[in-house]
């Protein structure tokens, strides 16, 4: 069982999650250089945040050209479980393999805080562990997290469960207060929220434990 | 080859809220420019391209707009394109 970490030039929460997922879990991982095509032998992949490519243009539209996400696109559609976190979630959105898009903070400013979260875990993969309906908190740190999407979107995102955290407070003017978004088929999840900032009693909450566990499986 | 000259004048989509054009409105009215309406910011790109004719050139640019240079989902564009002397 190992888990991979692509790691861009920007990438700066590739560390925590490998301290998340090994340190804290027990779980191997491995770095995926951006130029990295070959995920042979990988059980998931997790895009993490930071920030990538400068983030020229719009945060991830470089990002999306890079061999190692030609991969981890057909690793998603051969049912593979990624999860991209934060700039990860931009990245997906880039990508094509979650809809909408991810705007600058309605306040402008950079929030750096826990903040409480509803889960609706649905299909996804990543948040079996977790009850429907039940209140965690987790960290967010991000400059441009307002996801947008038009209206007609949003419903069909509503109808099919695929709005899988929503903001109980929203904090950046979120479009139906999402926070996580799943694709249909359930194996891809990204989020605004840090889970590998939530997994060591030694540092706060441990509520990202439950969903970096399912890494594995 | 003939080359080109394009301008691609990417905007925030009407329903797209511009809280960076906000913040600039309100400081426009700190300079006492205060009969400002409505302010929207969005991004220019000057490119010049090789191409064998004006349709090659006007469809890799439409390529390039829609795929890298304006994500559909928040951004409208706009392209200029002039063959070069």
């Amino acid at each position: 069982m190992t888990i991979g970490i692509v790691v861009f030039p920007g990438s700066n929460c590739d560390r925590d999650v490998r301290w998340a997922l090994e340190g804290c879990l027990g779980q191997p991982t491995r770095f995926l250089w951006h130029e990295e095509r070959d995920l042979a032998g990988l059980d998931a992949v997790v895009i993490p945040g930071g920030f990538s490519y400068g983030d020229y243009l719009r945060c991830g539209a470089i990002a999306r050209f890079a061999p190692v996400l030609e991969a981890v696109s057909a690793f998603a559609e051969r049912g593979g479980p990624v999860l991209g976190i934060c700039n990860g979630f931009q990245v997906l959105t880039e990508m094509g393999l979650l809809p909408g898009a991810l705007t600058r903070n309605r306040s402008l400013h950079f929030l750096c805080e826990a903040t409480p979260l509803s889960v609706a875990p649905g299909q996804c993969h990543w948040l079996r562990h977790y009850g429907a309906g039940e209140r965690i908190s987790l960290p967010i740190a991000h400059g441009e997290g307002r996801y947008q999407a038009e209206p007609d979107q949003l419903k069909r995102l509503e109808d099919g469960g695929q709005i899988v955290l929503r903001y109980v407070a929203n904090p950046n003017g979120s479009l139906g207060d999402v926070a996580g978004l799943c694709n249909q088929r359930g194996n891809v999840l990204g989020l605004m929220p840090h889970p590998e900032r939530a997994c060591d009693p030694a540092t706060g909450g441990i509520n990202g434990r439950r969903l970096l566990e399912l890494a594995t499986g | 080859m003939p080359l080109f000259h394009a301008r691609v004048q990417v905007s925030l989509r009407p329903s797209v809220l511009d809280p960076a054009g906000e913040a600039t409105r309100a400081a426009a009215a700190r300079l006492g420019v205060t009969g400002v309406q409505r302010l929207r910011i969005g991004k220019c790109i000057e490119l010049s391209l090789d191409a064998p004719d004006r349709p090659a050139a006007q469809a890799q640019l439409e390529l390039l707009s829609d795929r890298l240079l304006a994500n559909p989902v928040i951004e409208d564009w706009t392209l200029d394109l002039t063959e070069a002397d």
